[in-house]
């Protein structure tokens, strides 16, 4: 065996499937049948109850008898591949700076990334009304940027958790053999991320082909994907039948996708001698600085445009600026005996709250799930596949789900509280999988290995062997976990009851009535979602020991 | 398909060897009482999104307290079209026992459904009869009204010197060429019953014709009323259309709602393009308190209820005897003859003028 040269030389199995060995079958059954077991009792369970419920012969008939089904997959789908190609090259660069790079203002860069990614539709539809030209402002291009801004910090987590792990000494080799750096990039580095950037593709893929409050907010009028239409007929028109009939049609093409995905992902995948910690450093002077400075400039200016487009809509009053957005948001009352209605304080708490749960719930359910299927092969690849389906399914038809199936004792849930955080979970699970599970597959199993020959045992091995590495993924996944439960709209839209209005919900209702104020308060609650996201993603990256090399 | 899905997330139970003993560990949940008791603590009214979350309107909800010891909780379903398809899936097996505001446009569908017991409310002889022949047999409890109409900006039309359209035929005038947005009837409520209007004046046979004439004429068609009203209409952003879809009481909210305060409103709406919507409560079936839950319903048209909905919900209250408040007065025309439809009639046309109207303007 040539131990010099391991991470080239793999093929067939992927090497998790050697580690995943190690552990006892019934360890293995127990880490798969958790997640397994909360997949089907929130998604699979009320998913087909409304699918008992809508679809029928006629129903499907009908739908995709009709000509504009065709018209709106045929539409979601090729602005889904241009949004996912588009993302993936705006995003390497940023992804590539911020992993390996030590600069002024890197963390704030990369939460505010994040804060990005969940900033309320409507905000965001806002700001690129702003940012893009007149003419351009409604319509695929206003679609495409809003999609690319939105899911940057998905593929520069996803990316940029492998690129920190990845050894130097490759790179080295073929800088020292006389390789530039692009180069070196291209043939080197690019090649080891494909499963990275296939598995960061998928998710924005998934995102983009399921978009709905950009399509509604930026699409010219009568500009539908799948998504929307589901909507629509579910909400609207309450033809439930064709609203199942178009979200399983989703389903499938989103499933088919990933499938391809997550094969091509264990085709390329490849034990990396992956080392603990990160390999960040500060650019030397030259043209390595003025790249990095380049690509962060650039990166943070694009991000920070909704921001400040967000805190500006904040400070807008009748004739020029005004504060008093910001000093109103503490008190219901606008006007004597004139209520709000609205608690954008309360929606404050009652996000945090649900975020605390929700992260919990996700963490757990998530690394378990990372877990099983890195260790059990066939299930494994199935429980994969099955925990992204939440995020491909329509929220309206998971919320309604929900609603006729825990609707009676013992089962009845429908307003207990922590039906919202489950809800979110669901969305934020895969993504806790897809940070971790690149990470762990590419642990190269030899030091398992020896560990193991030393005497390990197979828990002793993994605390000291697989820990390490996963420490700094999970944490990234914890803030990538509560960033999503923080800005998620449509499962927590059709879950939540009175009193549980979360931020997203608030702005959203804020910005749909008449009135200065309620606009104005509503872009100040964006604006402190965007900050609450930001702190919370620095504090979570920060205690995940983003330590210097 | 279901076989896809049932294989994808059952597979791994059965795969990974699981011997199945935490299958189906579901049954231990605290909150599964069931009610019988005779006089409930509590009942549940599901809402719409926009019924507030505190003031004046739910404190009203406290005399019903008051007088009966029973305490009301307020359940936000989503906006009304959500709200409605969730009581039609719940129909039987409420999620709360009275239901707030579904709108004519939507409810043949919650009669079809069977989702409200019939009752004729006690205080329904101070409700018009133009509300009540809606609903004959107390199919449902008319509580409030509004319309759906076309706002101008005051101040625009005095700027260039243009008299603002004085009636639906007007707005496909060159005149007025590119000044109006609309909303997509097929996603949004006012959209839907600005093309109900046109169909009302115009007739089955005339109003594609109509909507040609506008769409010749340049109207602006965009997804939600939050894009047409604070993204394209020039009296409440910085949007260049002085005219747009909106509600007849957009005026009064503007100026409840301005800052710095405002006197006068400086939108106004076009009171013969208007569409009357009815808001209707009712007791839902299979509710486990009947009898308290039709108290609650004569509580909605109570003068001590109605009141307060102009000012929380910007609509007209349906019981008569109650006094408007001066702001309504001021800024709101309350249009004598508005636009109404049949709500059997919106049921059987609605899909199929959607489509027609996408055809016509869309394509």
């Amino acid at each position: 065996m040539d131990r010099h040269r391991p991470a080239l030389t793999t093929a067939g199995d992927p090497p998790g499937d050697v580690v995943a060995n190690r552990l006892p079958w019934p360890l293995v059954a127990g880490l798969c049948a958790v997640p397994g077991v909360f997949l089907v009792v929130f998604y699979a369970w009320p998913f087909a109850r409304l699918l008992a419920r809508g679809v029928s012969a006629s129903a499907i008939g009908d739908t995709l008898g009709r000509e504009v089904t065709w018209d709106i997959t045929w539409f979601t789908l090729w602005q889904a591949v241009v949004s996912t190609v588009l993302t993936i090259v705006v995003g390497l660069a940023p992804a590539y700076v911020l992993a390996r790079y030590h600069f002024a203002g890197r963390r704030a860069l990369a939460a505010m990334l994040t804060a990005v990614f969940v900033l309320p539709t409507v905000v965001m539809g806002a700001a690129v009304l702003a940012l893009l030209p007149g003419g351009w402002e409604r319509g695929v291009p206003a679609i495409l940027t809003a999609h690319v801004l939105f899911n940057l910090a998905v593929v520069v987590r996803t990316v940029g958790a492998v690129l920190d792990h990845l050894p130097p000494d490759l790179e080295a080799a073929a800088a020292t053999l006389g390789a530039p750096p692009w180069r070196t990039f291209v043939e080197i580095t690019a090649p080891l991320l494909r499963p990275a950037i296939l598995a960061a593709g998928s998710i924005v893929f998934v995102f983009t082909f399921t978009s709905f409050g950009v399509i509604r907010v930026l699409g010219r009028a009568g500009t539908s994907t799948i998504e929307v239409e589901v909507w629509r007929q579910a909400t609207q028109l309450g033809d439930v039948g064709a609203a199942a009939t178009l979200a399983v049609l989703q389903l499938v093409l989103v499933a088919v996708a990933v499938i391809w995905s997550a094969r091509q992902q264990r085709r390329h995948g490849r034990a990396l001698r992956l080392r603990a910690g990160a390999t960040r450093r500060r650019p030397r002077p030259g043209t390595e600085r003025r790249f990095v400075g380049l690509v962060a400039v650039l990166t943070g200016a694009v991000v920070a445009a909704p921001l400040v487009a967000l805190v500006a809509r904040s400070l807008r009053g009748r004739d020029g600026w005004s504060t008093a957005a910001w000093r109103g948001l503490g008190r219901s009352e606008v006007r004597p005996g004139i209520d709000l209605g609205i608690d954008p304080l309360g929606a404050i708490a009652t996000s945090l709250r649900t975020t605390a749960a929700a992260t919990l719930i996700a963490l757990g359910i998530g690394v378990t799930a990372a877990l099983g299927i890195a260790a059990a092969r066939r299930a494994g690849r199935l429980l994969d596949t099955g925990l992204m389906l939440p995020i491909a399914t329509s929220a309206v038809t998971i919320g309604f789900g929900i609603l006729i199936t825990f609707d009676r004792a013992p089962v009845d849930w429908r307003g207990t509280w922590w039906i919202v955080p489950v809800g979110q979970a669901l969305v934020a699970v895969p993504f806790v999988v897809r940070a971790i599970l690149p990470v762990l597959r590419s642990i190269d199993p030899h030091l398992q290995e020896a560990a193991a020959t030393l005497g390990a045992s197979p828990s002793r091995a993994w605390r000291t062997i697989t820990w390490p590495f996963l420490r700094r993924p999970v944490v990234a996944a914890a803030g990538l976990a509560a960033a999503i439960s923080l800005g998620e709209f449509g499962a927590t839209s059709f879950l939540t009851r009175t009193g549980s209005a979360t931020m997203p919900i608030a702005v959203e209702r804020l910005l749909g009535r008449t009135g200065a104020v309620l606009q104005a308060q509503g872009y100040a609650l964006a604006t402190i979602l965007a900050a609450v996201t930001i702190v919370i993603v620095l504090v979570i990256d920060a205690t995940g020991g983003d330590r210097r090399t | 398909m279901a076989t896809l899905l049932a294989v994808a997330v059952v597979g791994p139970l059965i795969a990974c060897g699981d011997d199945g003993d935490d299958g189906g560990d579901i049954t231990d949940s605290g909150t599964g009482d069931v009610s019988v008791a005779a006089t409930p603590s509590s009942l549940t009214m599901v809402v719409y999104d926009s019924f507030p979350e505190s003031g004046s309107l739910t404190d009203a909800l406290a005399w019903f307290t008051a007088d009966t010891g029973i305490a009301v909780d307020v359940v936000v379903a989503g906006d009304t079209g959500t709200m409605v398809s969730k009581a039609v899936l719940t129909a039987g097996n409420p999620e709360g026992d009275v239901m707030f505001g579904v709108d004519n446009t939507f409810l043949s569908r919650i009669l079809e459904a069977e989702v409200f017991e019939d009752y004729a409310a006690a205080g329904l002889e101070t409700v018009p009869d133009a509300l009540t022949t809606l609903v004959p047999d107390g199919e449902a409890t008319p509580v409030d009204f509004g319309d759906v109409c076309v706002n101008y900006d005051v101040t625009w039309f005095e700027d260039h010197d243009l008299e603002p359209p004085g009636d639906l035929e007007a707005l496909a005038d060159p005149a007025y060429a590119g000044l109006l947005v609309v909303e997509n009837p097929a996603s949004s409520s006012p959209g839907l019953a600005f093309v109900l209007a046109s169909i009302a004046s115009f007739g089955e046979d005339g109003w594609r014709d109509y909507w040609t004439r506008l769409r010749d004429n340049g109207v602006e068609v965009v997804d939600g009323w939050t894009e047409a009203y604070y993204e394209q209409f020039s009296g409440a952003s910085d949007g260049e259309k002085p005219l747009v879809v909106s509600y007849g009481t957009s005026p009064p909210a503007e100026v409840v709602f301005a800052d710095p305060p405002i006197d006068e409103a400086t939108t106004a709406v076009i009171d013969t393009t208007c569409f009357r919507q009815v808001e209707f409560a009712g007791v839902l079936r299979g509710t486990d308190h009947p009898t308290e839950a039709r108290q609650l319903v004569d509580f909605l048209l109570t003068p001590t209820f109605q009141a307060e909905l102009p000012l929380n919900l910007f609509v007209y209250p349906a019981n008569g005897d109650v006094a408007l408040p001066e702001v309504f007065t001021a800024n709101a025309s309350l249009p004598a003859d508005p636009a109404t439809l049949d709500p059997a009639t919106i049921a059987a046309g609605r899909e199929g003028w959607i489509e027609q109207w996408t055809d016509t303007v869309l394509r």
